[in-house]
């Protein structure tokens, strides 16, 4: 089997206990991300998540193992890999559009000026953000807004892998649904990567193709990996009716309340891979099959 | 009545303050009588010749009008107008203020950016810091020779430690989401410095050169007194001694309009960097 394009490889992370001791957040985690795949990796809190997203970004260093993306080894944060942070992280002194054009430049230091903002206009538009609101401030913008911005400062950039750090977490329910959709609408129009962590399982299903679900820490591991058998394009109201979504939603709300302690804490010196699960009840029987290839997404449909 | 604003209210009440203080301490003086209605026997004792007393309001605005009106004439080395002196006082605090800024903040940013530095200069800063600025007079004019330089390196040495330490603390404290968005966008050292340190740390840093040119112009008056020749603190005290009270009294209220001016300037600037998270 030929490397994914992302590939996880035996990633470690310890960090000291503060008494001396030490304590092993995640061991050997392995897994593997397609390109054009949107990934979304569920667990309690303290699992490690977002120690992962750091390393994925190159804000944080293992322990051990690495991270390849391309068969190249991840090392240091850079323009390919772009990240939407949980709090937005949009710098509070520049306007919209400056946030955005800050990030283009940036990918872009060859571009004119006119070329910049005008890339920068368009995927402000992309996310709902059009005419006066581009030049207020940060905090003149309400957070559903801030995170839109900061979503399209990502796009903007056209990074190889999107990593989203729990990018709705902090915004309320009927805000995150609209932004979902965005992200679904923006998202589908590229072949971008993503990456996300998240604690809301209905989230996790509507945009994902694939779940990973992670063990409580210490000794977290990467358990399952989950396909959401859901055909794409999605939305919030249809999918609650396809077959496959209570039989999906069941499984990760069990993993989630009872699995993920009883699995926890089981220090083993073999690599960790997530088993492959897939549960669809559109054909007659359900079934585990580790190797079935799944139909890629439509791009542009 | 309630019609006008807050501010209107508050200027109203301002003014009726001063009106009133300048009444009560009008009416505080007792006016000296003039020489002919002297008795004898007081022009013999001398009670006829001019009292020092403490100036009325009346006497100082007469002395405001007289020296405003012609600031800048100059009749000699004792003899200048206010807005020279206040124009030397000036001078040399915008010299050793800014001499002081430009060694302070890029100091401070290094500092702030490098936890070794903070460490390895913090017992320095916190030894030479409380040392009164005008402690270094003596061995600034022993050593530089020269009074008016020794002035501005008292000013120099009074307004690096806020300037220092509040840029350091406003670099250290930039928040670690910002310097990861550089990061993540490839920004180079020089780069994320300007682009997002430097405006994180901003409002910090101005407050800091807001606090240190504030404490200049408190340190160039007594200065002044010290190195004598030219300036508002050397007027004050050449006024003292020529027993003019009422230009005592009226370079003493230059001295706070002038520091209201410098602090506004500064108020100006940090409210212009100033951003809302």
């Amino acid at each position: 089997m030929s490397k994914p394009f992302l590939s996880i490889e035996e990633l470690t992370q310890v960090y000291p206990d503060g008494k001396g001791g030490e304590l092993t957040v995640f061991e050997k985690a392995s897994f593997g991300v397609e390109k054009g795949e949107f990934v979304v990796i569920l667990g309690h809190s303290g699992c490690g998540k977002s120690t992962i997203m750091n390393i994925l970004a190159g804000l944080a260093e293992p322990t051990s193992g690495v991270v390849k993306m391309d068969g190249y080894e991840v090392s240091g944060p850079s323009l390919d890999r772009g990240v939407v942070f949980q709090n937005y992280s949009l710098l509070p002194w520049l306007s919209t559009l400056k946030n955005v054009t800050f990030g283009v430049a940036a990918r872009h230091p060859e571009w004119s000026k006119a070329q910049v903002v005008e890339h920068s206009t368009k995927f402000l538009a992309m996310v709902g953000l059009e005419g006066d609101v581009i030049h207020r401030k940060p905090s003149q913008l309400s957070g559903g807004m801030r995170q839109r911005v900061s979503i399209a400062r990502a796009f903007a950039n056209h990074p190889q892998l999107l990593l989203l750090d729990e990018p709705f977490g902090a915004l309320d329910a009927l805000t995150r649904g609209t932004i979902q959709d965005e992200l679904l609408k923006i998202w589908g129009g590229t072949e971008q990567t993503v990456f996300m962590i998240t604690h809301d399982i209905d989230e996790a299903i509507l945009l994902a193709d694939r779940i990973l679900l992670m063990t409580n820490g210490p000794f977290a591991r990467v358990a399952e990996s989950v396909e959401i058998t859901i055909p794409r394009p999605r939305t919030r109201t249809t999918i609650v009716d396809h077959p496959n979504y209570y039989a999906i939603r069941n499984h990760l709300v069990h993993f989630l309340g009872e699995r993920s302690k009883e699995l926890a804490g089981q220090k083993g010196d073999e690599v960790n891979k997530p088993v492959p699960v897939r549960i669809d009840k559109t054909v007659s029987v359900s079934e585990s099959e580790p190797e079935t290839p799944r139909p890629l997404r439509a791009v542009n449909s | 009545m309630g019609q006008l604003s807050l501010n209107q209210r508050a200027a109203l009440l301002s003014l009726v303050m001063l009106v009133v203080g300048l009444l009560v301490w009008e009416l505080s003086i007792p006016a000296q009588k003039a020489a002919e209605e002297l008795t004898e026997y007081e022009r013999l004792t001398g009670a006829g010749s001019a009292k020092a007393g403490v100036p009325p309001p009346s006497d100082v605005l007469a002395k405001a009008w007289e020296q405003l009106s012609n600031p800048f004439y100059d009749a000699g080395p004792n003899d200048k107008g206010i807005g020279i002196q206040i124009g030397y006082s000036i001078y040399r605090v915008l010299t050793g203020y800014a001499l002081a800024a430009a060694l302070a903040i890029p100091l401070g940013f290094l500092i702030g950016m490098s936890p070794v530095a903070y460490k390895a200069l913090n017992p320095f800063i916190q030894v030479l810091r409380p040392i009164s600025p005008l402690a270094w007079m003596p061995l600034a004019l022993f050593i530089i020779g020269d009074s008016e330089a020794s002035a501005i390196f008292v000013i120099f040495i009074c307004s690096i430690w806020p300037m220092l330490i509040n840029t350091a603390f406003g670099v250290a404290a930039v928040r670690q989401d910002w310097v990861n968005v550089a990061r993540t966008h490839e920004l180079g050292h020089l780069k994320t410095a300007f682009f997002v340190i430097l405006p994180a740390a901003a409002p910090t840093i101005v407050t800091g050169m807001r606090i240190s040119i504030g404490i200049a112009w408190l340190v160039i008056v007594a200065a002044e007194m010290l190195v004598g020749g030219t300036g508002i603190g050397y007027y004050v005290w050449n006024e003292w001694n020529n027993l003019d009270l009422t230009s005592v009294v009226f370079s003493i209220l230059m001295i706070g309009v002038v520091g209201m001016m410098l602090d506004a300037a500064f108020g100006y600037l940090q409210r212009t960097v100033s951003y809302v998270e």
